[in-house]
């Protein structure tokens, strides 16, 4: 029973899925009957970079910028939970997804009605956010303004580059995403908060784990976080200082100098156009003397 | 419903009737609902058209092709697994002594088999996407592997127990649990987030090759079930008094136990663990319709499946065009509804 009933469910949904995947072509649609749904906070912000807001249609949770994109525009929901039918409902032309979009399902069924996607690669690198902006330029057609965009973009990253090189002395910073019951939720290996300290000119002082993992209070004692790093928490405003005075924290050199950083999510981690003015602002605030 | 049944009067058998007439036509008004509402307003007399006409040829009218596509595509898979799925969990849920600890130890061997796959997934199969039947197939095979386990540890000389089992079905998904929050634990960021959204459940990834795969199973399964009925009937009285009623204990057991594993292994695999349905619809009858399995069994299944599709309406209605997971619907009108249920009739229940 077992073993043709499995062969009959993988033979089935491979099947399948050949028959819909069928060639991803990123057609280049024409300008004006464009309507894009743009899925991913930097995805978004491209899009908006490029002179091209007015065309997206709907955009999914995570594009909170520029401000006025969801407040206008209707939500499909979350990156990774979205619904075929809610982003057919918006009649768009093409799909701008960042790879992280799904689930799969709902994007082949999308594309299966013959809305193009095009996914858009997601690495937290200087070169990463340059091949995100050329990969968005080339699907809407505006490839032109998107090399101009990628080339100031770089010459932003090598500006920073170079004030990265004449800074002295190792900053350790520490990425705290969340702090639930005074559970330390830090960023390690692998994550964008990561990359973002590799560019601030810093060192992630987690870089023992691999992604985003609970850390126990002596593992961030032992870490010695010269700062701390949060993402700001919805529109309730930055969370308050005494985060640092949790057991863990307020015995390490952050919380003895009371050293936190705030920084809005989507600019800190976003990897978008905006990123080399977040690494110089994250690398200012970490150099900063303290309070 | 059976022929051996002379003695019943007419009255329970015109019961039986109406209610399971009065089902079906509540299965047909929701199923209708599905594939009419949803994100994208396509006037009635277009999806009529659609259902009568099928797929129309390229036309001059462009929004024609998709709205046949989102109605024959994405709404019609999608009301037929939730159908078939909300009639078979409640197959799964019934209230005998065996389907219980059996769905505790069956749904958590699948959400484990779907967490190896969602977290280990890339490690094994390399770089690039996971084929898509790696995960419903792993959900399955952890559920069927769930049951084997169940069964041969509450096996004793051809003698199944039902205490052994009640326990071992605790102590497994116990066990199950820790092995997906194991993997919850070496989970990045990402594959996370996928595990969360998938324990919720979700119609929303229903295709027609999905709807191929599951719906012989569920079918079969489905169509056997009533063969149960006089069985369960009889074990409800004990398993002593049923042996001397003359039913195949043993024989009963054993393709009750194959049935919930398959039903729910496929359920999960297709559409995620879906919360309270399969609690809720059976006792719900149960207090309204009597406790006969033979009228029960078929009754659930109708009502099992409106109510699944009609609260995946709801799902992708609420904060169109996004869409809620659909374990959140179900539990959010199921759960209230029943203890509302509990405190109204004021009495105990021990049916």
């Amino acid at each position: 029973m077992t073993r043709p009933a499995r062969r009959t469910l993988l033979s089935g949904l491979v099947l399948g899925w050949v028959a819909l995947a069928g060639p991803a072509v990123a057609q280049v649609p024409a300008s004006p009957d464009l309507r894009i749904v743009a899925l991913g906070g930097a995805v978004t912000e491209i899009v908006a970079d490029l002179g091209l807001a007015d065309r997206i249609v709907a955009a999914d949770t995570t594009s909170v910028f520029p401000a006025d994109i969801l407040r206008t525009r209707p939500n499909v929901g979350y990156l990774r939970q979205l619904s075929a039918e809610g982003i057919l409902s918006v009649r768009p032309t093409l799909v701008l997804a960042a790879e992280g979009a799904g689930p799969p399902d709902v994007l082949q069924l999308v594309q299966g009605t013959g809305v193009p996607i095009v996914r858009v690669p997601e690495e937290p690198t200087e070169a990463g956010v340059v091949a995100r902006i050329l990969a968005v330029a080339d699907a809407v057609g505006a490839s032109e303004a998107g090399r101009a965009l990628a080339a100031t973009t770089e010459a932003r990253f090598a500006a920073l580059a170079a004030e990265r090189s004449r800074l002295g002395g190792e900053v350790r910073a520490l990425f705290v995403l969340s702090l639930q019951n005074g559970r330390v939720m830090v960023g390690g290996r692998g994550t964008t908060a990561d990359g973002m300290f590799r560019l601030a000119g810093a060192t992630n002082a987690a870089a023992a784990v691999e992604g985003y993992k609970p850390m126990t209070d002596e593992a961030v004692v032992a870490a010695r976080p010269d700062a701390i790093v949060m993402m700001q928490a919805g529109p309730s405003g930055p969370p308050s200082a005494d985060l640092l005075a949790g057991p863990a924290l307020s015995r390490t050199p952050a919380g003895r100098a009371g050293r936190l950083v705030v920084m809005d999510g989507l600019y800190l981690l976003g990897f978008g156009p905006r990123t080399p003015d977040a690494a110089r602002d994250l690398m200012t605030a970490l150099r900063k003397p303290g309070p | 419903m059976s022929g051996r049944a002379a003695s019943p009067s007419l009255r329970p058998r015109l019961r039986s009737a109406l209610v399971l007439a009065g089902l079906g036509a509540l299965v047909a008004i929701v199923a209708v609902a599905s594939l009419g509402l949803g994100a994208v307003a396509i006037a009635p007399g277009r999806v009529i058209g659609l259902l009568l006409h099928g797929r129309p040829g390229p036309g001059p009218e462009p929004l024609l092709a998709r709205d046949a596509a989102i109605v024959l595509d994405i709404r019609m898979p999608r009301t037929l697994v939730g159908l078939l799925v909300g009639a078979a969990l409640l197959q799964g849920l019934f209230r005998n002594p065996l389907a219980d600890p059996a769905l505790v130890g069956v749904s958590s061997g699948s959400a484990l088999g779907a967490a190896g796959v969602i977290v280990l997934g890339h490690a094994v199969a390399g770089p690039g996407p996971i084929p898509f039947a790696a995960l419903p197939a792993a959900a399955f095979c952890g559920a069927l592997a769930a049951t084997v386990l169940l069964y041969a540890i509450a096996t004793r000389r051809g003698r199944t127990s039902i205490a052994t089992m009640l326990l071992a079905g605790i102590a497994l998904a116990a066990l199950a649990g820790a092995g997906t929050g194991l993997l919850a634990f070496v989970s990045d960021d990402r594959q996370l987030r996928d595990l969360t959204f998938w324990t919720l459940g979700s119609l929303s990834g229903a295709t027609w090759a999905k709807l191929a795969v599951v719906a012989p199973l569920l079918a079969a399964i489905l169509a056997a079930s009533p063969r149960l009925a006089r069985a369960l009937n009889a074990l409800v009285l004990g398993e002593a008094e049923a042996f001397h009623l003359g039913v195949a204990v043993e024989r009963a057991k054993r393709l009750t136990i194959l049935a919930v594993a398959l039903a729910v292994g496929a359920s999960v695999a297709v559409a995620g663990p879906i919360g309270f349905v399969g609690l809720v619809v059976p006792h719900l009858l149960r207090l309204t319709i009597g406790p006969d399995h033979r009228l029960l069994l078929p009754a659930a299944a109708l009502a099992g499946g409106a109510l699944l599709v009609a609260a995946d309406i709801a799902a992708r209605l609420v904060v169109a065009p996004a869409e809620l997971p659909l374990g959140i619907v179900t539990s959010l009108v199921g759960a209230p509804y029943f203890l509302w249920l509990l405190l109204r009739r004021g009495a105990v229940l021990d049916a």
